[in-house]
């Protein structure tokens, strides 16, 4: 998808030689390649602490450490480097060794330039391929998320109808909703069925990052941008080349923030800090944030001009206490997700804690039912979980705030979802998570009668 | 920016018709270019035992002499030119700076032990000539194949390319020139 770019590929140059450091340098640059060199053993093994390095090109005859034993010393923590040995004093005795020891190519200087750009050349696909290879690993891991968007109930359904009516596009999403009611798994469902699949989901917690470091955080520097600045740096934005960023938070965004972001959506090209280069802006764009945009937008917290730009296609998710109808199926996944974590057998939750668990408000959403539902696991030893294993808050936020008895909370509950559907047993049944037997003993037990 | 100095170094290329390489340079950059008879020695880039020149020594002799004034200096030499590690180059330019050289050694056809054509040497030598000077506009190498800034390691690959820039290239010579 995205063409490639060689100045992603970072080559080390180590000889003893100036002149021959200056030269290949100079050369390599001339194709756009990312450059760093090493007059000896010690200063390669410090640049490849530093940064990522792709290809060394690794003089053998060198003062101190020769070129052999440094490649050995870098196959010991390092096997992804690609190492092409060039050498004056070249002896089939010593290219048998290099080869042997992992080198993956080995040539004599002077080097014809066609050899030498050929070498490279192959080089560079062959990181191409494993860089592929390693997105489509990561990405086939991260295909799990997809099924871990929990929900039958209607409000969850319509979520994922629209997650699969938008994923193939490219359209720019927005995400809403409250905190913790899971805006990044929808975000990855959405990149996971996109065209972009195979490609990094680089999500970015905006409000996690100071205002003053998000400018470099996204756009990544030159070395020497600023004080503090050794190296070159990727941004967020390059980093999700090809792929789907994803701005949680979008909301707190600093005014300059926006302005910054919103040029990048326009010109789809961006500099890095310090940087003379224009880097091509191809990703797919994601935003998520609990507050209330168009509010915002009237105090002028947020540029109108960037909120109409994020708010092409909306998704809406529901807080949890809208829909209760999926409390059961979560808390069976989280109790099953967190005992096989700590190597438990799967305890039964018991009605009363279920009981509670449907009562309760959820302002955490998904997350605090979550962590309830771990804590509980800590705290169970081996019996059925119940309302005592739930942490002090969920119980009270239930039952204290109300003054009221579990059993009445629970009366209350079924009427109103009852009443809700007019009294249609099955959809009710369906929504408290019970078979149509248990609602029929309920309303006998509460003695709940239809309305005239 | 728009001044180019067209430098015969040593023996002078006889069979170039320098006069039709500025014109071709004029042809296609917005530059107005000059041949300058200087006599410069380049014998001290010479490297005894590869009889070839160094391309980064003869680019400082070239900016140590003050009385070249232009803001791009093209050198030009029959002598075959090397850096240090590869065993040639056809020419060599400072990025983003003024000086450039090119060699016609290898860009004869009898070289490559082929009949002698004054027209394809004139046209790899305008080649080379805007190559090197894209360079020192602050361009690197092309990778579109129909561009005279995709690098060149075969005198083939210089056939391949028209003499002139591609869209993205050409824009950015706009932006400095």
């Amino acid at each position: 998808m995205s063409a490639f770019d060689p100045s992603d590929i970072t080559i080390m140059i180590v000889d003893d030689e100036a002149s021959v450091r200056q030269s290949l340098e100079a050369w390599f640059e001339d194709d756009g390649y990312t450059m760093v060199t090493a007059q000896n053993a010690a200063e390669a093994l410090q640049r490849l602490q530093e940064g990522t390095i792709d290809i060394i090109l690794l003089d053998i005859k060198m003062p101190g450490m020769d070129g052999l034993a440094l490649q050995d010393r870098i196959r010991e923590f390092n096997s992804d480097v690609i190492i092409i040995i060039i050498t004056a004093f070249a002896t089939v005795d010593t290219a048998v060794r290099a080869l042997k020891a992992g080198a993956f190519d080995y040539t004599t200087k002077p080097v014809d330039p066609d050899e030498l750009s050929h070498l490279v050349r192959k080089a560079v696909e062959n990181i191409r391929l494993l860089r592929e290879n390693k997105a489509m690993r990561e990405s086939l891991d991260q295909l799990q998320y997809v099924d871990d968007i929990i929900g039958q109930s209607p409000q969850m359904q319509k979520v994922l109808e629209l997650v699969k009516t938008v994923a193939p596009t490219d359209s720019t999403v927005l995400i809403l909703g409250e905190s913790g009611t899971g805006k990044e798994l929808i975000a990855r469902a959405i990149h996971m069925n996109s065209r972009r699949r195979y490609f990094p989901l680089i999500p970015v917690n905006c409000g996690a990052i100071p205002e003053t470091l998000l400018e470099s955080e996204l756009f990544g520097h030159e070395k020497g941008a600023f004080t503090g600045a050794q190296y070159r740096r990727k941004g967020k934005f390059e980093m999700a080349q090809g792929g789907t960023l994803f701005l949680d938070e979008i909301g707190t965004l600093g005014l300059k923030s926006q302005v910054d972001l919103l040029r990048v959506l326009q010109d789809k090209e961006f500099h890095r800090i310090g940087g003379e280069r224009l880097v091509k802006a191809d990703f797919r764009l994601i935003c998520a944030t609990n507050l209330d945009l168009e509010e915002e937008v009237k105090h002028a917290r947020f540029r109108e001009d960037l909120y109409y730009r994020i708010n092409v296609f909306t998704i809406l998710l529901p807080p949890l206490r809208d829909r209760r109808a999926d409390i059961p199926l979560l808390a069976r996944h989280f109790i099953e997700q967190h005992a096989k974590a700590m190597n438990k057998p799967v305890p039964e939750l018991r009605s009363d804690a279920m009981d509670v668990l449907l009562t309760h408000n959820w302002p955490g959403n998904v997350r605090e039912l979550e962590n309830a539902l771990e804590r509980a696991l800590v705290i169970n030893q081996g019996s059925a979980i119940a309302p005592d294993d739930l942490p002090v808050q969920v119980g009270r936020a239930t039952a204290g705030t109300r003054n009221t008895t579990l059993a009445e909370i629970e009366k209350e509950f079924i009427l109103r979802t009852l009443e809700s559907h007019g009294w249609n047993i099955t959809r009710s049944a369906e929504q408290l998570g019970i078979d149509r037997v248990t609602l029929y003993n309920k309303i006998e037990k509460y003695g709940l009668k239809r309305p005239e | 920016m728009r001044d180019v100095s067209i430098i015969p170094l040593g023996a002078h290329p006889r069979d170039i018709r320098l006069e039709d390489l500025k014109a071709g340079i004029e042809r296609v950059l917005p530059v107005t270019a000059s041949v300058v008879m200087h006599p410069l020695d380049i014998d001290v880039a010479l490297d005894g035992s590869r009889k070839q020149y160094h391309s980064t020594s003869v680019l400082t002799l070239l900016l140590g002499r003050s009385e070249l004034s232009s803001s791009r200096l093209l050198g030009i030499t029959s002598f075959d030119l090397f850096v240090p590690v590869l065993t040639f180059v056809f020419g060599q330019a400072q990025v983003n700076n003024r000086a450039a050289v090119f060699s016609t050694f290898r860009l004869h056809n009898e070289f490559y032990g082929l009949p002698r054509s004054g027209e394809i040497l004139a046209e790899r030598c305008l080649k080379e000539a805007l190559h090197e000077l894209g360079h020192t506009y602050g361009l690197r190498h092309c990778l579109d194949y129909p561009c005279v800034m995709n690098s060149s390691t075969y005198v083939e690959d210089i056939d391949l390319k028209p003499p002139d820039f591609c869209l993205p290239c050409r824009d950015h010579l706009n932006s400095v020139l």
